[in-house]
Order: C-alpha cells, then structure tokens, then sequence
C-alpha cells in the first residue's frame, strides 16, 4: 500500500461528489422536452438525484441532455457546445430520435447524436416515460462511480499513457 | 359556392387558362405559367382574391410537365377559395425550371418561394433574395424532388472514431 492507495480512496470521493452534483445542460430541440419538463416537476422529482439545476451556459454544466431530434444543420451547434463544456463531462441521449434518429429516416436528420459527438447513456422511447430516464441517470451515476464515462475513460488512457502525471485520477 | 369565381375568372383571363375543375367547392385553375404574375394580379384585383394562403409545389416524377407550382387563394370578403396551379417542365438544357415571382404582389410568398427553390429546385425571377430557407448552403441539390434518393445525407460534422 502506497500512494495508489490514497489516490484511488481519493479518485472515489471525488466521483462520489461529481455523481450526486450533476449540473446539466438540456439541449431541447423537440418534442421529447414535453416530457422532459415531467420529468424536472415535483412529481418525478430528479432533483433526489443531486440532478435538478438546469445550467444555461454550457460553460458552467457538466451534463449534456440531448432532448429531441438533431438535424444535420444543428450538429455544428451541438458539437460547439459539447466543446465548450469543461471537463470532465458527461452526456445522455434522451429519446430514440437523439439516440438513433428514431424513425426520421431522411435528408435532414442526424442518425442519432453519437454522429457528432460521444454519448454515454442512451434513453430509449417516443418519448421515454420518466421512469426510465430516472433509470438511465442512475446508470450515468453508476459509470460515474466507476470512471466509465466516456471522457474519464480517455483520461485514464492518457494517465497511463503517461501524460498528466499530476492529474489524480480514479 | 365560389363557381362564381370560377367563372369570373375564366371570362377574364380567356387563354391563359388551360383547364379547370370544380369539386365539391375545390376551384382549382390551371394557368400557362409564363403568365403567372398577370393571371395573379387580375384574380388579386379584379376577382378579389386578395389573400394568398399557400405557395407550393408537386413533383410528378415521369410526368410532362413534371412540375406543378400551386397556390391556395381566398378572398377576405367573402371566405371564398381558389387553387392556381402553373405546370412547369424541366428545360432541354437541364437548367432549373423557372417562372416568375409573386413577391411584388404579395410580400408573404417571399418565403415561400425560397422553401419551394430549397427542396424542388424552381427559380423565381425577380425575386429579392432568392437563397435556401431550410437546408444549408452546402447542400446539394433538392431533397424534396422525387429522384433524390431517401437515404442520402450531407453532413455538415462527423465526430473523429479515434476521439
Ligand atoms: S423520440 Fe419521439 S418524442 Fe422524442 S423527439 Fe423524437 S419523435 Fe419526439
């Protein structure tokens, strides 16, 4: 038992805190934030989560929520966004049509948002009940806990490649 | 109800009109659309179909002539309808197919006529500022045209599979 000890005691802390202080973005472009507002009303209440404080800014989020279908012409924005986030950051699709595209087989529609930026939780549904985005938080939380978000999984490979050394890592 | 405009129109503008039907009060004219501003200016003035609800447009792949532009007319006064439809064809050359704009009688049909230049491809002469509305500017060519195959996308990003 040495440093790697402490640190990984450490690293869990940490993602425990990150995991119950999800500050998230929502990026509504569709009908699916009909639901979504369900979703943030006292009667499902994601704030039991340590999930409710919508951020407007995506400069201050660490959840990016994409609510709805992306077209082709929005993928530069979502993409924009994405990268202004600051790191580590996490993303959900919320609804099939985020996740696949839905049934929007066409010209204008992205096959799912993972086309332009990595997801990490992938919600099923037209729209998807409460319930099972509640299911899909607590599975983000759980891969939180676990350094398998997507951006704590590069992080981990460029420790190990070697590169930021000081960084205290899970 | 309105084969009263129907009428009024057929005595007004003689042989511009090709054919005409009446159904269940469904008034459509069918109009040579090289005389398409002077037809509408004349149903706007003098039938008093002062109110244009829709522009848009049909493409019968296979068809001659493969292009239908449309327009939904009503008259505020007395609720009154009336479709227009020009037909168009594709040029020899294989330039767009174009007729003129209604701009300067309705400044409504602007967008309009930009949405129909967007997905069937159809110009309109003297029109303001004709560029796409709803897809980019670096889409090429005209999705809503029957011969653009459905499962053809034009990305603007991908993400980088090594990311
Ligand atoms: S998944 Fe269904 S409800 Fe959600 S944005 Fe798509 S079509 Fe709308």
């Amino acid at each position: 038992m040495g440093l790697e000890f402490y640190t990984s005691k450490l690293a869990d802390a940490v993602n425990w805190a990150r995991k119950y202080s999800l500050f998230q973005y929502p990026f509504v472009t569709a009908c699916c934030g009909m639901e979504f507002m369900a979703l943030w009303g006292p009667k499902y209440d994601v704030a039991r989560f340590g999930a409710e404080f919508p951020r407007f800014s995506p400069r201050q989020a660490d959840l990016l929520i994409i609510v709805g279908t992306i077209t082709e012409r929005q993928g530069p924005i979502l993409r924009r966004i994405y990268e202004q986030m600051c790191e580590p950051k996490w993303t959900i699709a919320f609804g099939v049509c985020a996740s696949t595209g839905g049934f929007y087989q066409n010209y204008s529609t992205m096959p799912g948002a993972d086309q332009c930026i990595p997801i990490d939780v992938y919600i099923p549904g037209c729209p998807p009940r409460p319930e099972q985005v509640l299911d899909g938080l607590i599975m983000l939380q759980d891969k939180i806990q676990n350094g398998q978000g997507f951006v704590q999984r590069r992080e981990k490979r460029e420790h190990d490649a070697g590169k930021n050394k000081l960084k205290v890592l899970p | 109800m309105s084969l009263a405009v129907l009428q009024r129109a057929k005595e007004l503008l003689g042989d511009t009109i090709k054919s005409t039907h009446s159904y269940r009060g469904d008034d459509t004219l069918v109009v040579d659309a090289a005389a398409i501003v002077e037809v509408m200016r004349l149903l706007k003035d003098e039938v008093g179909m002062d109110f244009l609800v829709d522009l848009t447009c049909v493409d019968y792949l296979g068809r001659e002539p493969r292009f239908e532009v449309v327009y939904h007319l009503r008259s505020m006064k007395t609720g009154e309808r009336l479709r227009v439809k020009a037909p168009l064809d594709e040029p020899e050359d294989g330039s767009n197919p174009a007729l003129d704009s209604v701009v300067p009688l309705w400044a409504g049909a602007n967008w309009f006529e930009r949405e129909v230049w967007d997905l069937y491809g159809i110009r309109f002469h003297n029109h303001p500022d004709l560029r796409r509305i709803l897809m980019y500017e670096e889409f090429v060519g005209h999705p809503l045209r029957k011969d653009y195959p459905k499962e053809r996308r034009q990305p603007l990003v991908r993400r980088d599979p090594n990311e």
